[in-house]
C-alpha cells in the first residue's frame, strides 16, 4: 500500500498544507452562517439548494478510492473495471437518489427526522428496530471511517517521503534506510487530516460538511482531469499512450477477458444500493430545501462519475503498458507483485517529475478521503445525540444549544475514538489490512439492507417482524460469509470479497434479506392505519 | 410517480431503466480490444456511453415522472403529520 518514491522538495507538502487551510477557513465562514438552532447545525435548516447538493451527495459518495483504487484497479484488471463499478454507480446511485431519496427526504420534513434510526423506529412502530439498527450502522460505520484515517495517513506519508530525512529518519530491519525515510509519520498525517476535518465541522456542523464537500469535489475532479491531461502529452497523446498498452504483453487490460467473470460483472450492481442505506447520505438528503433540489443530483451523478473515472481508468490501463515495458517502477508486495495502489502516484512522480502536480493530486486525494469522513462525523455525532441522549432523557427536556453540544462532544469522541483505533491499526500490518477487507464488506452490509429502506417507501404491508427478520438475517448471513472470507485463501495484499459461485457475496446477502422481509411480512400482523397513514400519501394508492 | 396514477411516460422511462440494466452486461465487446477515436478501448467506450444513456434517462425521469404528489404530500400539514420543533431555543 505505500507509494511513490522518496524526493525532497517541499513544494507538494506546502500545497497540501495551503489546500488544508483554504478547509479551515471555509469552515470558519460556514460557521458564520450558523443560526444556532439545533435543526441547522444537523440538516442545515433543510436549506440546500440544487449545486450544493450535489457537490456534497458526491462528495460523500466518491471515496480516495475514486482517484487511487481505481487507477490500480484498472492497473491490475483494464477497462473492464469502469463497468463494474463506475457505471453501474452512474445508474443505481441515481436510481435510489429518485426513487427512495426524495421520499425520504419528504417523510423527514413532514416529521422533523434527523437520522435514519428515528425514521425507521416510527415508521415500523418499534424502539427496538431502532436500537438495532443503531447499532449496526454504526458498526458499519466504523471500519468505513478507519479506511479514511488510515489511507490519509498513508498518503500524506507517501507523498512526503524524502522530505524530513533527519526528523523523520527510518531504517529497515538490515539497516539499510527505509524507502520511505524522511516522511510524515502515519500517526502525524492521520492526526493533522482528523484535526482540520473536526476543525470544520466541529462548529458549522453538518452546513460546514457541506461547503467543505462542495469545495472539495471540485478540488479532486479538477485535479484528476489535470493529471490525465498531463500524463498524456508525456506518452505523446491519447493515441500513443494507447498503443504503447497494445504493444505490450498487458495489451489484455485493453479489454475485460479473463480479468473478471460475468456473473461478477452482472452482481455487482447490487454494491452501489449501498448508497440507500448510509446513515450519512439520508442525513444530506435531509437538508434538501425542496424535491426539486434533488433534480440536478439525480441527473448529473452519473456524468460526475465517469468524469472522474475514465482518467483515472486510462491512467491506469497506460501505465500496465508502461510497466510491462519496464519504463515504470512501482513498490511490491511480499509476494513480488506490484502494489497496484502506487501507479497514480509513479505515474505523476516518475512521467510529470512535477512537484506542483504532485501536490495538487495529493490535496485531490485528500478532498475525496475528508468528503466522505466530514459526513461520517457528523452523522455519527447525530445519531448519538438524537437516537440514544434526547431519545432517553425526552425530546422536550433538552434545549436546542444542549442539543449541538452534546453532538459536539460526541464528534470530538468520535474522532479521538476513530483516531486512536487508526493509529493501533496502522501499528501492524495485518491488522491494518484487515481493516481494509472489512471496509470492503461493510458496502455490503448496508447494500445488503437496501430492500428493507425500499419496502418502507414503498410497501405499505411490510411489518415490524417482517423489518426485524430482515435485519438480523442480514447480519446473520452477513457475519458467516464474512467469516468463510476471512479464512479464504486469497492473493497477497487483496482486500476484495471472495466470490460465491463466481457471483458478489452481496447479491447472496441482498437475496436472504429481501426474502425475509416479504415471508415474514405476509404472515404476520399488518402495522396499525394511523402508521400507514403518517408514512403514506393517502392520494397514493399502493 | 409523476402522480398517483402512473402516465404513459412513466412506463416509457423503466421500460428503458430495465433495457439500460440489460445492456449492461456487454458480453459482444468481453474480449474486443478495438479502439474508438484511436485511443479508447470499446470496452471502455460503451460504458461511458452507458453513463451518458443513465443520465439521460434521469433526465427524462424528473422532467416527465417527477413526483410532484410527493413535493405537495411533503409540504402539506394534516392530521396525520406531527412535526416536531425544528428551530427551538
Amino acid at each position: 500500500m505505500i507509494l511513490t518514491f522518496a524526493q525532497t522538495s517541499l513544494i507538494p507538502l506546502w500545497i497540501i498544507i495551503g489546500y488544508l487551510a483554504l478547509l479551515l477557513g471555509l469552515g470558519v465562514i460556514s460557521s458564520r452562517f450558523f443560526k444556532g438552532t439545533a435543526a441547522d447545525y444537523f440538516v442545515v435548516s433543510r436549506s440546500v439548494g440544487s449545486f450544493l447538493l450535489l457537490m456534497s451527495v458526491f462528495g460523500t459518495t466518491m471515496t480516495g478510492f475514486a482517484l487511487v483504487g481505481s487507477t490500480g484497479e484498472a492497473f491490475a484488471k483494464g477497462v473492464g473495471v469502469y463497468g463494474l463499478m463506475a457505471s453501474w454507480s452512474g445508474l443505481v446511485h441515481s436510481g435510489v437518489f429518485f426513487l427512495v431519496g426524495i421520499r425520504l427526504w419528504a417523510v423527514g420534513k413532514r416529521n422533523g427526522y434527523m437520522t435514519q434510526c428515528e425514521y425507521f423506529s416510527d415508521r415500523f412502530e418499534s424502539r427496538s428496530l431502532g436500537y438495532l439498527l443503531f447499532a449496526i450502522l454504526v458498526l458499519l460505520l466504523i471500519p468505513y471511517l478507519l479506511v479514511g484515517v488510515i489511507a490519509s495517513g498513508r498518503f500524506l506519508q507517501a507523498t512526503t517521503a524524502g522530505m524530513f530525512p533527519e526528523t523523520f529518519a527510518m531504517t529497515l530491519p538490515n539497516g539499510n534506510p527505509h524507502p520511505l525515510t524522511g516522511s510524515l509519520p502515519l500517526w502525524l498525517g492521520s492526526l493533522v487530516v482528523c484535526g482540520v476535518v473536526l476543525g470544520y465541522v466541529f462548529f458549522g456542523g453538518l452546513r460546514g460538511a457541506v461547503w467543505a464537500n462542495t469545495f472539495q469535489t471540485i478540488v479532486f475532479m479538477v485535479t484528476g482531469v489535470i493529471a490525465f491531461y498531463l500524463i498524456a502529452q508525456k506518452f505523446g497523446g491519447l493515441q500513443a499512450a494507447t498503443a504503447k498498452l497494445l504493444a505490450s504483453e498487458n495489451a489484455e487490460r485493453a479489454a475485460r477477458g479473463s480479468q473478471m467473470g460475468p456473473l461478477q460483472f452482472f452482481t455487482y450492481c447490487f454494491v452501489p444500493l449501498s448508497v440507500g442505506m448510509f446513515p450519512h447520505l439520508f442525513q444530506h438528503w435531509l437538508t434538501a430545501r425542496s424535491a426539486k433540489s434533488f433534480r440536478l443530483t439525480v441527473v448529473a451523478h452519473p456524468i460526475f462519475i465517469a468524469v472522474v473515472w475514465v482518467p483515472c481508468i486510462l491512467i491506469g490501463v497506460w501505465a500496465a503498458g508502461l510497466f510491462a515495458d519496464g519504463g515504470l517502477r512501482l513498490p511490491k508486495n511480499p509476494d513480488g507483485t506490484p502494489i497496484s495502489n502506487a501507479v497514480l502516484g509513479a505515474m505523476i512522480n516518475q512521467l510529470v517529475h512535477s512537484n506542483v502536480l504532485s501536490g495538487l493530486v495529493g490535496a485531490g486525494v485528500l478532498a475525496a478521503i475528508m468528503s466522505s469522513l466530514d459526513s461520517q462525523f457528523v452523522c455519527l455525532g447525530t445519531m448519538f445525540t438524537n437516537d440514544i441522549v434526547i431519545r432517553l432523557a425526552g425530546r422536550d427536556r433538552l434545549t436546542d444549544t444542549q442539543k449541538i453540544w452534546i453532538s459536539r462532544a460526541f464528534i470530538l469522541t468520535i474522532v479521538g475514538v476513530t483516531y486512536g483505533l487508526a493509529v493501533y491499526m496502522m501499528g501492524d500490518d495485518r491488522r491494518s489490512q484487515s481493516v481494509f477487507a472489512l471496509g470492503v464488506w461493510c458496502f455490503s452490509g448496508f447494500a445488503a439492507l437496501f430492500p428493507l429502506v425500499f419496502a418502507a417507501v414503498y410497501w405499505r404491508r411490510t411489518t415490524k417482524a417482517g423489518a426485524l427478520a430482515c435485519v438480523l438475517v442480514t447480519t446473520v448471513v452477513w457475519s458467516v460469509l464474512f467469516y468463510r472470507d476471512i479464512f479464504a485463501e486469497k492473493a497477497p495484499g487483496s482486500e476484495e470479497e471472495k466470490l460465491i459461485f463466481g457471483m458478489m457475496p452481496v447479491a447472496i446477502i441482498f437475496a436472504a434479506s429481501a426474502v425475509t422481509l416479504v415471508v415474514v411480512s405476509l404472515i404476520t400482523r399488518p402495522l396499525s392505519t394511523a402508521t400507514i397513514n403518517k408514512f403514506f400519501d393517502p392520494l397514493e394508492t399502493n | 410517480m409523476s402522480s398517483p396514477r402512473h402516465s404513459t411516460a412513466w412506463w416509457v422511462i423503466w421500460i428503458c431503466a430495465a433495457v439500460l440494466f440489460v445492456v449492461h452486461q456487454d458480453f459482444w465487446y468481453w474480449n474486443d480490444r478495438s479502439l474508438i477515436f484511436g485511443f479508447l478501448p470499446i470496452g471502455l467506450a460503451y460504458h461511458v456511453g452507458f453513463s451518458v444513456a443513465a443520465a439521460v434517462l434521469w433526465l427524462l425521469a424528473v422532467t416527465f415522472a417527477w413526483p410532484t404528489h410527493i413535493e405537495e404530500w411533503a409540504d402539506r400539514n394534516d392530521a396525520a403529520s406531527l412535526p416536531r420543533s425544528e428551530g427551538r431555543e
